[in-house]
């Protein structure tokens, strides 16, 4: 490594303490094959003057040889191994190192290829900084896309857009304006902190280094301006504190310390923190270091602590700041990238790998499947190499967790496999498993009947359904499913009926009223109206379900076409007024939390079978309208 | 390093590296059943055996750490060895290839190539096999050659102890997989991410004990296709008319004398190494003699199991 500091040669020892604060950045390159990435690369080094005269000399050596020219190839300063270079393309993650006066950076080149998904989102992972090439002849490619849509899903928060080869197009300011426009459009819903455009050209050198005297009209930073300007450090909060217990020390027979590095907050000496899963607290008595104690660490710090009392506690514990706590669970939901040539075996063993250690794992589900072109979702069942998709894992033991995008460190893991040992896959964890997807023991079976669903048909002389009466607290639910199972009664029908509170005293007692307890509530319901339907009976649920998403899955779950959603859109006012219970009053004082209609969102229905407003209907009346509806759905006869 | 407390959200270059060293390091102890450190004496190995006392600070190192002794390293070299393991209490393992002894191979008459093979690469994979160590730190780093940029920190070895570059385990986080069958193994890296400047302040920093011979000194030295190499025992077959002269010379890497080139320094405190290393041109393993042999050729070595 070079340096060009005039410090150097008159005061060294002043060249060291200035060097000794600079920061270190990391960041990623991603482009196509042919947008000039690793000319962009060498450029930089060669601009920066950090490129040592002995690889200068290899490098004109390996130009000429390829090109037959005295000119220096800058983009072999980066390709690392014989055979690609040979083929003329990179085809791993190489890293790179250069330094300016400011700053300290590595660099993770990775390739543009269509197949290799897996090195990108290897440089994104430790990345802070995402630098993405594009074609000013060609504009937002394709693989434009899939380098922004990985680098936003591994978390990677500045996106910098090169606006390579200028020159190329006569370093038009409107060309570069159209792609400026173009991206903006596009990445509007990418999960981006902060994004900037650079036009340059790598081969001449324009606003890489240097300031473009052919393009006066750009006006903002060069690459390496912006690359030592661009904050990075993220902002400690103490209530984030998370030390995964790496290993146990041990010296003498007293000392016993817990190793590892801060993934993010702040430690003081004297802190109460507890231990995770355990949930025992205790006191941080020492904060160990070889140079000394400290009295405070914080994220990045690879240290020890001590503890006031004698605590078990091992590998892949968790310590965190006493009162805060994680997820702790068997299942999750996690968008996982498939790294393997063999495709995923839904079912297979894997061993899942964590600051939490080793576990146990498999995939149960792949429910979608993640167009890294598109950001769409699609359904899928397999997955494949460099595909990423929406996954339901399940382990052998309780996992401590976070979501990847609340914490990366609590949120990542790697799966490897059992037999090759090879790491097949990264995950980033949404959260634990909704129990609408958790999958049931693969040693069950379904016992099947002796009678069959015509035979019940005809005896019970209806089709079987399920009527959802949805809405707010007052509008009426409990009223009408139970004027309609009395009026489906007389008629000769075999009904069910699910009230929300009557569950609530039985089999959901254990239930609560946030979302998702609701949730919960209306899958319990759908799972038992699901069962009488089976039998041929009609299911009638009253329940305030007011979760878009909690609806859809139990329709999904009951079967789309035995399902009949009744809406009862009544105002808020007039369900108010009727309540006799307090309930809304209540909620105002913020007695009861998550209330919908007061401190949550009842999210009205927009596919229902039926809208019904009772404030202008009687109860008959909204029956009468409802068994119209099944009988012309033919769930029941005229 | 203690400033590191002083400035919690910009978190100083050189703090970053040594933490995710030490990180390494933890997490080999606690994956692995058999770890062992290379030690070559190097200024790297001297690097990385001072994060391995921080890393398990108040403890003890909970590895031996093995020097594959070709018989030709500088006398100076294996004088500082024992001593710094002596003072500290470290369990050393050293290994020579007996077969390459009896044999006689030695770097002036079967060439840098087969002596290497032979006394280094083959020697090393001897004592990685017979110890069954299923992990072996080393102190190579992304910015030496190349071929070393793709490297990872976990390197998968298969039970030849060979690299295959093709087929490296994909390396996210920081959440390395330390899994391997009976026979295969790990070569693992905890300053990957230094450069050499990175060394050298950090050695300067922390006041790290190195080889004098990084330091100049006068030597006695002859020059040989424009390499310069010191004389160090009686074994030198010196040429017809060649004379060792005493020149004022350091060493940016050493090995075996033989095949290490030194430069024309007066640089004799660690600030002033550095000095002399930025304001000159060139790159560190100019002065080491195998590399001249081909293009890429550090590659290669590693495929076959050099470090």
């Amino acid at each position: 490594m070079f340096e060009s500091d005039p410090l150097i040669e008159s005061d060294i020892d002043a060249y060291l303490d200035q060097r000794v604060r600079k920061d270190l950045v990391r960041f990623i390159t991603c482009g196509s094959v042919d947008d000039g990435k690793s000319t962009l690369i060498g450029r930089l080094l060669h601009d920066s003057q950090l490129i040592a005269d002995d690889h200068l000399e290899t490098l004109k050596t390996d130009s000429q040889r390829r090109t037959g020219t005295d000119d220096i190839d800058l983009s072999l300063v980066t390709d690392g191994l014989k055979a690609e270079r040979e083929q003329g393309i990179t085809i791993d993650v190489a890293y790179q190192y250069f330094s300016t006066r400011h700053r300290n950076f590595i660099i993770a080149d990775t390739p543009g290829h269509e197949q290799y998904t897996r090195n990108m989102a290897t440089g994104a992972s430790t990345a802070d900084l995402a630098v993405i090439l594009i074609d000013a002849r060609k504009g937002v490619v394709q693989q434009t896309r899939r380098h922004s849509y990985l680098a936003a899903l591994l978390g990677v928060k500045h996106i910098v857009i090169a606006v390579n080869k200028m020159d190329l197009v006569d370093y038009s300011e409107q060309r570069y304006l159209e792609i400026v426009a173009e991206y903006t459009e596009y990445s509007a819903n990418l999960n981006i902190e902060s994004l900037e455009y650079i036009p340059l050209s790598a081969l001449h050198g324009d606003n890489v280094v240097e300031s473009s005297e052919v393009m006066p009209w750009f006006v903002g930073p060069t690459l390496i301006d912006y690359l030592n300007a661009v904050e990075v450090a993220v902002p400690i909060s103490t209530n984030e504190f998370r030390l995964p217990v790496q290993l146990v020390l041990r010296s003498g027979a007293d000392f016993r310390g817990y190793a590892g590095s801060i993934t993010s907050g702040q430690i003081h000496r004297g802190d109460r923190v507890t231990v995770l899963p355990s949930g025992v607290s205790s006191t941080v008595q020492r904060i160990v270091t070889f140079d000394g104690d400290l009295d405070m660490a914080s994220a990045g710090d690879a240290i020890a602590v001590t503890l006031g009392d004698e605590i078990d506690m091992s590998r892949g514990d968790l310590l965190v700041k006493e009162g805060e706590n994680v997820e702790l669970d068997t299942s999750i939901a996690a968008t996982i990238i498939w790294m393997a040539d063999k495709p995923l075996d839904l079912g297979e063993q894997l061993i899942l790998q964590s600051h939490n250690g080793t576990a146990n794992v498999r995939v149960d589900t792949v429910r979608y499947l993640l167009d890294v072109n598109t950001g769409q979702k699609a359904k899928a069942t397999a997955l494949q190499l460099n595909e990423i998709a929406e996954c339901s894992i399940s382990a052998d033991r309780k996992l401590l967790f976070e979501s990847y995008e609340s914490n990366r460190a609590g949120g990542s893991f790697i799966l490897i496999n059992r037999i090759s040992n090879s790491t097949v896959a990264a995950g980033m964890i949404a959260g634990p498993l909704s129990p609408w997807d958790q999958a049931p023991k693969d040693s069950l079976e379904v016992q099947d009947s002796e009678i069959g669903a015509l035979e019940r048909q005809l005896r019970y002389r209806q089709r079987p359904c399920t009527v959802l009466l949805t809405g707010l607290t007052g509008a009426g639910k409990s009223s009408i499913a139970t004027a309609l199972e009395r009026c489906l009664f007389d008629r000769g029908n075999s009904t069910v009926r699910l009230d929300g509170e009557n569950v609530r005293l039985g089999i959901s007692k254990d239930l609560g009223f946030t979302a998702v307890d609701r949730s919960e509530n209306l899958r319990r319901v759908a799972e038992i109206a699901h069962l009488m339907n089976s039998q041929g009976l009609i299911a009638i649920a009253a329940l305030l379900a007011p979760q878009a998403e909690a609806r859809a899955r139990a329709r999904q779950l009951v079967g789309a076409d035995q399902w009949v959603e009744v809406f009862l859109d009544t105002p808020l006012s007039v369900c108010r007024s009727r309540d006799t219970t307090g309930l809304y009053e209540a909620a105002d004082r913020g007695d009861i939390e998550e209330f919908p209609g007061v401190s949550a969102t009842y999210e009205a229905p927009e596919d229902a079978d039926l809208r019904l407003d009772t404030s202008d209907m009687t109860v008959d009346r909204c029956v009468e309208v409802i068994v119209t509806l099944l009988k012309e759905k033919g769930f029941i006869h005229e | 390093m203690q400033n590191s407390s002083l400035s919690p959200q910009r978190r100083s270059y050189l703090d970053s590296l040594e933490s995710e060293a030490i990180h390494v390091f933890r997490e080999v102890v606690s994956q692995f059943r058999r770890p062992v450190m290379l030690y070559s004496i190097g200024k790297d190995s001297s690097v990385l055996l001072h994060l391995a006392r921080k890393a398990f600070h108040p403890g003890s190192i909970p590895f031996p750490l093995l020097h594959i002794d070709t018989t030709w390293k500088f006398k100076e070299m294996i004088e500082f060895r024992d001593r710094i393991c002596a003072e500290l209490g470290l369990d050393l393992l050293v290994h020579t290839n007996l077969e390459g002894l009896a044999a006689q191979i030695n770097p002036f008459d079967h060439g840098s190539q087969t002596y290497t093979d032979i006394m280094k690469t083959d020697a090393l994979k001897q004592a990685l096999t017979r110890g069954n160590h299923d992990a072996a730190f080393g102190g190579a780093r992304r910015d030496e050659e190349r071929s070393r940029a793709k490297e990872r920190i976990f390197s998968f070895r298969d039970s030849n102890h060979r690299w295959d570059p093709k087929n490296q385990r994909p390396e996210l986080w920081n959440l390395y997989n330390g899994k391997v069958s009976d026979g295969e193994s790990i070569r693992v890296f905890p300053i990957s991410n230094w450069t050499e400047l990175d060394v050298w302040h950090y050695i300067h920093l922390e006041n790290i004990e190195i080889v004098p011979l990084y330091l100049a000194a006068p030597r006695p030295i002859v020059e040989r296709e424009q390499n310069l190499i010191m004389v160090d025992d009686a074994r030198f077959p010196l040429r017809p008319k060649e004379q060792p002269r005493t020149r004022s010379v350091r060493f940016r890497t050493l090995g075996c004398y033989p095949l290490s080139g030194a430069i024309e320094s007066i640089a004799s405190t660690v600030p002033e190494v550095i000095q002399e290393m930025l304001l000159d041109r060139h790159s560190e393993r100019q002065g080491r003699i195998i590399d001249h042999d081909q293009l890429a050729s550090m590659e290669e070595k590693k495929r076959e199991g050099y470090f």
